[in-house]
């Protein structure tokens, strides 16, 4: 046969994962243009990631990102097989016998965990958790979170500590035209909490939320954001940081913060209550969580390298519900080298390794089990370009795979797999947007995988 | 919402923008970089990689810098989209030392 990247033997791919990195990589791969064939194998019958599954639906406008991986979707030569599971349906030796080269783009599906004691008593949860469950992932519709709870704890100062903060301080009136999903919206609806604790490791200086979003949570219409005045007196260091021209993200936080001091509480019925310099070292209850135990930091470090350090005291916070929001971590997938402690495939250039450090032929990664869970949407891009560029140079070097041109379908259908094209997608989805329109929502999401089949084959 | 270049990005074109911007709505002359604001989902990830702060969102763009404003909206029409990382201009890093970056 010829070599791969020829008029009689076009270029195979597969990428694994519908999300934004594996958009990327299609993209990339089919703009290349060299002549090439991309199947994305998605897990769920839905397309899109964490485009659908992560970004809060009262940023609406952030998910139309979305509107450009369709075009991608649209392009010749893209095909989608979604409801395919790599390691259940398919497995990795058989995308190598099909494909010249398979590109991971799976993501970090899962937490990371603070190891702390009482870490796993009910009430304690991850901010994942609650994002999958009110986006409506099919993974999380059966969880459910104990919102007679008054007092929440949110542990992060990043933008997922922002998403679940509004979510629980914005009301239902809020939320109801947003593409939040039912169950979710049902449940907001008996939400009882009042307060919200936010609780960094360090300083006001060092939060990483974005000026964009912190702004917003002092803007909500029935939740005040409160910040005690004491919190804004910043060590030495920290006074330096802000000086320090490059650093204007923290600048403008730290305005943020002072202007939510000052004005402090003004009497809407919920609250978020900022803590700084706070670190949780147990969660305590009997059946349920109760309390979180917060250690005292302070800051250790020269100006920008400043880490937080205990100080040996600690202060107690009653709360009945707690989010850890600490980061994501991929998960392993059989035939796949897998890094257990950064939780990422290991890989040069986006050439997967073994243990050994040696480049597994034909596999690559691109986005989040790439690199770990940094940046947002648009650092994917970036990356999977890279990773593509790395399968291109290999181009020479790809074994031609045994089954090379022979479709993965059939394979698929002999195992009773119901494969989700890119037609039946787009059913699904015009399903949603009509079944959001009665309720003025963008769309109503089908929460199982049972009822987006169901729209496709009938009960 | 608005998302905009403004004047610090002329004679720098460092470009760092364009490689975390999910939808590609970055446009380019020779001098300065342009937002295509009917692109833009305004995520905001452009704002905090910038080497010399020239993006901005909203109330927050300076008063004297509003007039970027329009011509955001003009030259990203006018000029072909960059979406990959180009050498800063030869200038660049001097210019950065002078705006106090």
């Amino acid at each position: 046969m010829d070599a791969p990247e020829t008029a009689s033997n076009p270029l195979r791919v597969a990428v694994v994962g519908a999300g934004p990195s594996g958009f990327y990589a299609a993209e990339a791969l089919l703009k290349s243009g060299q002549n090439v064939r991309v199947d994305m194998i998605e897990r769920l019958p839905a397309p899109y990631g964490l485009v659908r599954y992560g970004v809060a639906p009262d940023h609406p406008k952030l998910k139309e990102a979305i509107l450009v991986y369709a075009v991608i979707a649209h392009l010749p030569h893209f095909n989608l097989l979604s409801n395919v599971a790599v390691g259940r349906d398919v497995t990795v030796e058989e995308l190598r016998a099909h494909y010249h080269g398979v590109i991971f783009a799976c993501g970090a599906e899962t937490d990371r965990h603070l190891g702390i004691p009482g870490e796993d008593l009910p009430g304690s949860h991850t901010a994942t958790e609650f994002v999958a469950w009110y986006n409506g992932h099919p993974d999380y519709r059966e969880r459910s979170f104990d919102l007679s709870a008054e007092v929440v704890a949110i542990v992060g100062q990043g933008n997922v500590a922002a998403d679940v903060c509004r979510i629980l301080a914005k009301s239902v009136d809020e939320l109801k035209a947003t593409d939040i999903a039912e169950h979710a919206l049902d449940a907001l609806a008996a939400s009882r909490v009042r307060e919200i604790h936010v609780i960094g490791r360090r300083g006001a200086a060092q939060a990483k939320f974005t000026n964009k979003e912190l702004k917003e949570l002092g803007e909500l219409p029935s939740c005040d954001a409160v910040v005690d005045p004491q919190d804004m007196e910043l060590n030495p260091e920290s006074v330096v940081e802000l000086e320090v021209k490059s650093n204007f993200v923290s600048v403008k936080n730290v305005e943020i913060f002072r202007a939510f001091a000052a004005r402090g509480p003004t009497g809407k019925p919920r609250r978020i209550v900022f803590h700084f310099l706070q670190s949780p070292v147990a969660i305590t209850g009997a059946a349920r969580m109760e309390q979180v135990v917060l250690a005292r930091n302070r800051l250790e470090g020269a100006p920008l390298q400043q880490v937080a350090r205990e100080t040996g005291e600690t202060d107690q916070l009653q709360c009945g519900l707690l989010f850890r929001s600490i980061g994501y971590s991929g998960v392993p997938i059989p035939g796949v080298p897998f890094d257990a402690r950064r939780g990422v495939f290991p890989s040069q250039d986006g050439r997967i390794v073994d243990g050994g450090g040696a480049v597994v032929p034909g596999l690559y990664a691109a986005g989040w089990i790439k690199r770990g869970p940094t940046g947002i949407i648009g650092t994917n891009r970036a990356d999977s370009i890279a990773t593509v560029k790395s399968l291109l140079a290999d181009l020479p070097r790809l074994a031609p795979a045994a089954k090379v041109g022979e479709a993965l379908e059939p394979l698929l259908m002999a195992r009773g797999v119901r494969i989700v094209n890119l037609a039946d997608w787009l059913k699904i989805d015009a399903a949603e947007v009509a079944r959001g329109q009665p309720k003025s929502k963008p769309r109503e999401k089908f929460t199982r995988v049972a009822e987006m089949l169901k729209c496709l084959d009938g009960p | 919402m608005t998302t905009i270049v403004t004047d610090n990005c002329k004679g720098c074109r460092f470009t760092d923008c364009v490689t975390v911007c999910p939808v590609a709505c970055f446009h380019a002359d020779d001098n300065m970089l342009y937002i295509d604001n009917l692109v833009c989902i305004q995520c905001s990830a452009c704002i905090p990689i910038c080497p010399v702060h020239a993006i901005y969102a909203d109330d927050d763009i300076p008063e004297d810098q509003r007039n970027w404003i329009e011509i955001n909206a003009e030259r990203s029409q006018a000029l072909p989209v960059l979406s990959d990382k180009q050498e800063p201009l030869p200038e660049a890093e001097e210019r950065k030392k002078a705006l106090g970056f």
